[in-house]
């Protein structure tokens, strides 16, 4: 009887957490005089047409909008991949100078809100002539590329801190050079942490907002959700079908991340700085 | 390590001068505290914007973990479709800050919304939420307690490491419930209320998103959602005032990691940690 309590709690629970997206999900299907009319969760007449309505609302198609997301994101990927790997490598593995020192100052920036740092970065890349320029993804991908994301660096240098040794010796009598050794031990074996890192890079890039608020100033140039901002400018009642319907679609690969990583994305970052 | 460090230098430097972004770097003129000054004792919308932003992470912050304590506690045994359950549950910490969730928000809680709707059905005419200087930051509020998944994984994690037999000792010298939650679950928690407290304090005190596609990015009605980092931003990419802007991130920065410490100076008092030797 108390099981059956607590389950019936726990369904309570859900059923109000849930609501907000399966509204947005209703929502989005209802033609613009449902919207009006009926607050409810399912709409009276399936209607698919807000998605097209919204895709052409702006003078740049949603499509470009995807692409630049995408484009955004999976660059971030790599980039992230690729520099914080070494990064993290160097760190559990090479000696150089003042190693102490500079893991500390890059874990001291973990704490640095990103909102205190986009200021004088902003200044630094105008500088540079970046701000606006050709091609204005550059401030937003070159950091990713430097190993920046402290956070990623430090939970691939806590993961090869659980490779054994032992196996770096192996390969260096077997006449590895510090670069075999990452190739052929620490490369194939850090994949759980490099999956982990893609797939978090990509989820917060794909949801991040400020910074690609701050760089990207022309329409055609915008990401999902700088262009998603463009719909609460335009007040009129005809846009929330179309707004609802870009909404949706934008979560749609961040909710197909959960549904193939689930175990993953739920145990995986939150509890790993639990683990010793 | 460069793109972080020596830009921070730099706006240490820019935050006493009146740099504009106009006006090359070469030109900008030293103005000493100004920029603090102005900060601290001429400019009503910067205080505006701290009481706003301490209000949200105080009561925003306490309540999405006492949420997530709650839900984890439920979930902490084990019975078929528990994994799902917290799935589900974790799905808002992924969606929800983001631009579209925020949009969902405002159209849920303005005057025409479904939560009115639902409001309606018990007779009640509720207030236009969003609209409404008075609510407007609560309905932020709610969004970031709707996103109490997160706190809640780490929580269930914690759960689990409590050995068993200290329940079973406390059952044994008559305990009930209520006495086993304050007494050996809290205590045995607290290192973990501890983690999530830090991580969310400082998460709270830079919510953006929200607060930018609820008032269009002018932090009304009436600055009600002003957060400091939207206010950072007005000052600094809209008005393009780069050094005042410097200044209050480096007030912000100083302000965060002062609120850290003495996090960890209290925890101190009630953080209990199993491995620990007596004091």
């Amino acid at each position: 009887m108390k099981r059956r309590l607590r389950i019936l709690m726990l369904i309570a629970i859900l059923a109000v957490v849930l609501y907000p997206l399966l509204w947005m999900v209703g929502t989005s299907f209802k033609s613009q005089s449902e919207i009006a009319n009926n607050v409810g969760l399912l709409p009276r007449d399936f209607t698919p047409g807000n998605f097209a309505a919204g895709w052409g609302n702006f003078d740049v198609s949603f499509g470009r909008f995807f692409l630049n997301s995408a484009m955004v994101a999976l660059l971030t990927v790599v980039g992230n991949a690729v520099s914080c790997l070494l990064a993290a490598y160097a760190f559990a593995r090479l000696r150089f100078p003042l190693r102490g020192a500079w893991f500390a100052v890059m874990i001291g920036t973990l704490l640095l809100p990103g909102h205190v740092l986009i200021i004088p970065q902003y200044i630094l890349f105008r500088s540079f002539g970046w701000v606006g320029g050709d091609w204005p993804y550059l401030p937003l991908l070159v950091p990713q590329f430097l190993a920046t994301e402290a956070f990623f660096v430090f939970l691939m240098v806590q993961f090869m801190r659980g490779i054994p040794r032992e196996l770096d010796e192996a390969a260096k009598i077997d006449g590895a050079s510090p670069y075999g050794v990452f190739r052929h031990v620490i490369l194939p074996l850090s994949r759980p942490a490099l999956v982990t890192t893609a797939i978090f890079s990509f989820i917060w890039t794909w949801n991040d907002f400020f910074r690609q608020l701050v760089y990207l100033s022309d329409l055609k140039d915008y990401t999902v959700p700088v262009a998603l901002t463009l719909f609460i400018d335009s007040t009129s009642v005809s846009a929330v079908g179309p707004m609802f319907a870009m909404a949706l679609l934008s979560l749609v690969p961040v909710f197909l991340f959960f549904v193939a990583f689930q175990r993953m994305l739920v145990e995986g970052i939150n509890t790993s700085g639990l683990k010793g | 390590m460069g793109i972080t460090a020596i830009p921070m230098l730099v706006s240490l430097y820019l935050s006493f001068t009146d740099y504009d972004v106009l006006t090359p770097l070469s030109e900008v003129q030293w103005v000493g505290w100004t920029n603090y000054r102005q900060m601290f004792t001429a400019d009503p919308s910067y205080w505006h914007a701290v009481t706003v932003t301490l209000s949200f992470a105080l009561i925003a912050v306490p309540l999405k973990l006492a949420a997530a304590l709650g839900v984890a506690l439920l979930l902490n045994r084990s019975f078929r479709g528990v994994g799902v359950f917290r799935g589900l549950f974790y799905l808002p910490s992924l969606l929800g800050g983001s631009v579209a969730l925020a949009i969902v928000w405002v159209s849920m809680f303005n005057r025409e919304g479904a939560f009115n709707s639902f409001l309606a059905l018990f007779g009640v005419q509720g207030a236009p939420w969003v609209n409404d200087p008075r609510w407007a930051l609560e309905t932020l509020m709610v969004l970031a307690i709707w996103q109490f998944g997160a706190p809640m994984v780490i929580f269930l994690a914690g759960l689990k490491q409590v050995p068993i037999e200290l329940y079973e000792a406390a059952a044994v010298d008559g305990a009930g419930a209520w006495r086993r939650f304050r007494n050996v679950t809290l205590p045995m928690l607290s290192p973990v209320i501890f983690f999530n407290l830090v991580l969310e304090t400082i998460n709270g005190f830079q919510g953006f998103t929200s607060a930018f596609v609820l008032s269009n990015g002018e932090g009304g009605p009436v600055d009600s959602t002003l957060m400091y980092t939207l206010n950072l931003y007005i000052k600094g990419f809209v008005e393009f005032r780069m050094g005042y802007a410097s200044a209050m991130a480096w007030v912000f920065l100083v302000a965060i990691a002062l609120i850290t410490v003495v996090l960890f100076t209290t925890g101190r008092f009630w953080v209990h940690y199993s491995d620990a030797e007596e004091r």
